[in-house]
């Protein structure tokens, strides 16, 4: 290893002029800008509540869940466990999945599967998604393509730690409702 | 003695030694899957192939014998692509199920892939399918023939070690494949080693199938308990992924390579005799009176049992028994004798057997079923089947006020004599033990203990060898290693011993019985050292 050599940039930083130092025509033309969104937002509200205008947008946030945001195809939601032709899953619990997960939340329990071509299956598939980091690992890991993180499902809500626990069952067949267009 | 050089390294052997024994002595891995070092030579799977100077063609390492300026290569260019070569040819017909093999982790294919092959596949053929996928071949050993790489160690072994010959190579060149001969099944008492020694994942443990992966395990070096044997292995377990196996920690036991005691093997009996760590535990101290039980903590429980013991003790030496076990370590053995004999100055502490003897072999199985009968003998404990039957007999007639058991089950040892009534008769009675049963049911006090695979310490096998056993896991529940609760006991009674590990307290065991001296734990190590 040569010495290292550290680079530096001189950030050049810009100079106020003579109209930025007299400080208040600024602060007056901040209020400005601030106050023209205030009341143009507001005026467009009081509007949508009554029915008018509604193809103009009245804030730049998005009125989840009203409203609706079109996700990346590739964007990473809530997982999923694919079946085969029969229904039955994919998964063979190699456990590949639950030893790549870094936040351990996989809970994987294997059994015999009657078909010895198959051989193993899952008794219990269990993900906490409340230590789930959505880093799409156990996807990656998977060389059964048994699981995938594309039910555009994005919200994950539970009253309790252990509401927040999928199954088996649930995994193979999600109830929740995908909130992207 | 010939004088070789390995890829440039110099070194003198015993005539005869085959050039693989010698790249190992000098730290030259050469891959193989045949060779064996404790069968017969094969020489079929090729995969240690070198180049010999002078010899026109590579050689098979694990067959030829050094010779005298002999020159060997084994890293050459030539070299790595024979082994890459030889690797694709035993690929041709594996299935690649690593997913649901439970070989998969510790399987020799995917090491040897991944350091000497790293090739794209180039088989457009269909694979053979051969006909035994995933059957049972006898009560321990699942066979799937399709990733046999028909490397013939199982042949050998059951025919040269256990000498029971069920497995035979059928069929020719590509259709070739492992089996039982027919009529037979996989049954003796060493069956599961195929597993151990199946270099792939053609053989596999029925008890460990699907149990956890292979990866998760922790491994710990240990003597198997299952006799006087006292066969080396690793206890393998599982502690960070408690959803597997219904939560039980140990997976498996694996027998670990000491030339002096168990050579790689181990018995059915001692690999699958595990269970009782996870199973039927008792898992807090308890007192029972009147029929009620109940539980409590052990500085309690230590005093309740001291005051009792006091009180017989006022009366009468003569009747109260101790009974020590060979189950138990030189360690415990060493501090039994230091409490009850010199400071409580007991007249019966005895040694009692735990179990009854069983079967003996030539090669491994001893028929007394204790780790430590030597060791116990050592330290000044033989047993005496006159002094214990004494001690029941004064018992069932009333003359006998306090009994305290180190593991043993009284009622599955004398079901002739009526040891519940034997038990009601005491003052105070207390077990030591690991596990439920019957006598365990009917005493005053029960102190949990560990299992061997819960502490340190060390036993003695039948050669007089001692050996050590490590603290694979944490003990279950409340439970303590028998050391530390008689140093607890020591502790109530005011006495002063300062043990703070086992390590300690073999210190002053060797000093004081002769067997034991100049020998430590660091000596000990790994494969344990046998008595001058």
């Amino acid at each position: 290893m040569g010495a290292v050599v550290i680079r530096t940039k001189v950030v050049q930083r810009p100079e106020l002029n003579f109209w930025e130092r007299l400080y208040f025509p600024e602060v007056f033309r901040g209020v400005w800008l601030t106050s023209t969104h205030f009341f143009k937002n507001l005026t467009l509200h009081a509007f949508h509540a009554l029915g008018l205008f509604r193809r103009i947008a009245a804030a730049v946030t998005i009125q989840y869940p009203e409203q609706l945001w079109k996700l990346p195809s590739r964007s990473r939601t809530r997982h999923r466990l694919t079946k085969r032709e029969d229904g039955s899953p994919r998964c063979v619990a190699c456990m590949m999945c639950e030893t790549v997960c870094p936040a351990r939340c996989i809970y994987i329990v294997a059994e015999e599967h009657p078909d010895p071509h198959i051989e193993k299956r899952p008794r219990s598939f269990t993900i906490d998604l409340g230590k789930c980091v959505y880093c799409g690992f156990c996807v990656e890991a998977c060389p059964e393509d048994a699981i995938r993180m594309d039910t555009k499902i994005i919200d994950t809500s539970a009253y309790s730690r252990e509401g927040m626990v999928l199954d088996i069952k649930e995994l193979l067949n999600p109830t929740g409702v995908p909130k992207t267009l | 003695m010939p004088t070789l050089k390995i890829d440039g390294k110099e070194i003198t052997v015993e005539k005869g030694t085959t050039i693989i024994r010698a790249a190992e002595q000098l730290g030259v891995e050469i891959p193989h899957y045949c060779y064996h070092p404790g069968l017969s030579i094969a020489g079929n799977c090729r995969m240690c192939l070198v180049e010999v100077e002078k010899m026109p063609k590579p050689q098979i390492a694990c067959h030829i014998q050094c010779l005298d300026g002999m020159v060997v290569h084994t890293q050459t260019k030539s070299v790595q692509k024979l082994r890459e070569h030889i690797l694709e040819f035993l690929l041709v017909n594996h299935p690649l199920d690593c997913p649901v093999c439970d070989q998969a982790g510790e399987c020799r294919l995917q090491d040897y892939y991944m350091k000497h092959g790293l090739y794209d596949s180039r088989l457009n053929e269909n694979k053979v399918k051969k006909s035994a996928k995933a059957v049972p071949i006898g009560p321990t050993i699942m066979l799937d023939s399709e990733r046999c790489i028909l490397c013939s160690r199982c042949v050998r072994f059951t025919d040269e070690i256990s000498k029971t010959g069920e497995f035979g190579i059928f069929n020719r060149g590509d259709h070739s494949e492992i089996g039982i001969y027919p009529g037979r099944e996989l049954d003796n008492k060493y069956s599961g080693n195929v597993a151990d020694i199946c270099p792939v994942g053609a053989l596999t443990d029925r008890d460990f199938r699907f149990k956890c992966r292979v990866w998760y395990l922790a491994k710990t070096e240990s003597i198997c308990p299952g006799c006087a044997r006292g066969c080396n292995i690793t206890v393998e377990a599982n502690l960070e992924r408690p959803h597997h196996a219904n939560g039980e920690r140990i997976m498996r036991l694996k027998p670990r390579f000491n030339g002096e005691v168990n050579d790689w093997w181990m018995c059915d009996a001692g690999r699958y005799g595990y269970k009782f760590i996870d199973h039927d535990r008792l898992l807090e101290p308890l007192i029972r009176n009147q029929g009620t039980v109940q539980t409590t903590g052990w500085n309690d429980i230590v005093e309740e049992v001291i005051k009792s013991l006091k009180g017989v003790l006022k009366k009468s030496k003569d009747e109260l028994a101790v009974l020590v076990s060979p189950e138990m370590t030189n360690e415990e053995l060493y501090l039994a004798k230091k409490l009850f004999v010199k400071e409580l100055g007991l007249e019966r502490v005895l040694l009692l057997r735990t179990k009854a003897d069983g079967d003996q072999d030539d090669l491994l199985i001893r028929s007394d079923k204790h780790p430590n009968r030597k060791g116990a003998e050592w330290i000044g404990f033989e047993e005496s089947k006159r002094a214990i039957q004494e001690v029941i007999d004064q018992g069932l007639k009333g003359g006998l006020k306090g009994l305290i058991l180190f593991g043993q089950d009284l009622a599955a040892l004398y079901p002739g004599r009526n040891v519940e009534d034997l038990l009601q008769r005491l003052d105070v009675s207390v077990f030591v033990g690991s596990n439920h049963n019957l006598t365990s049911e009917h005493v005053q006090f029960i102190l949990p203990a560990a299992t061997y695979a819960e502490k340190n310490g060390t036993f003695t096998n039948f050669q007089g060898r001692v050996q050590r056993i490590r603290e694979a896991i944490p003990p279950a529940g409340q439970s303590k290693a028998e050391s530390e609760i008689l140093t607890l006991f020591a502790d109530h009674l005011k006495l002063d011993w300062s043990y703070e590990n086992e390590e300690q307290i073999f210190d002053s065991l060797r000093r004081s019985v002769p067997q034991f001296q100049g020998m430590n734990y660091s000596k000990i190590g790994r494969e344990g050292v046998p008595v001058e």
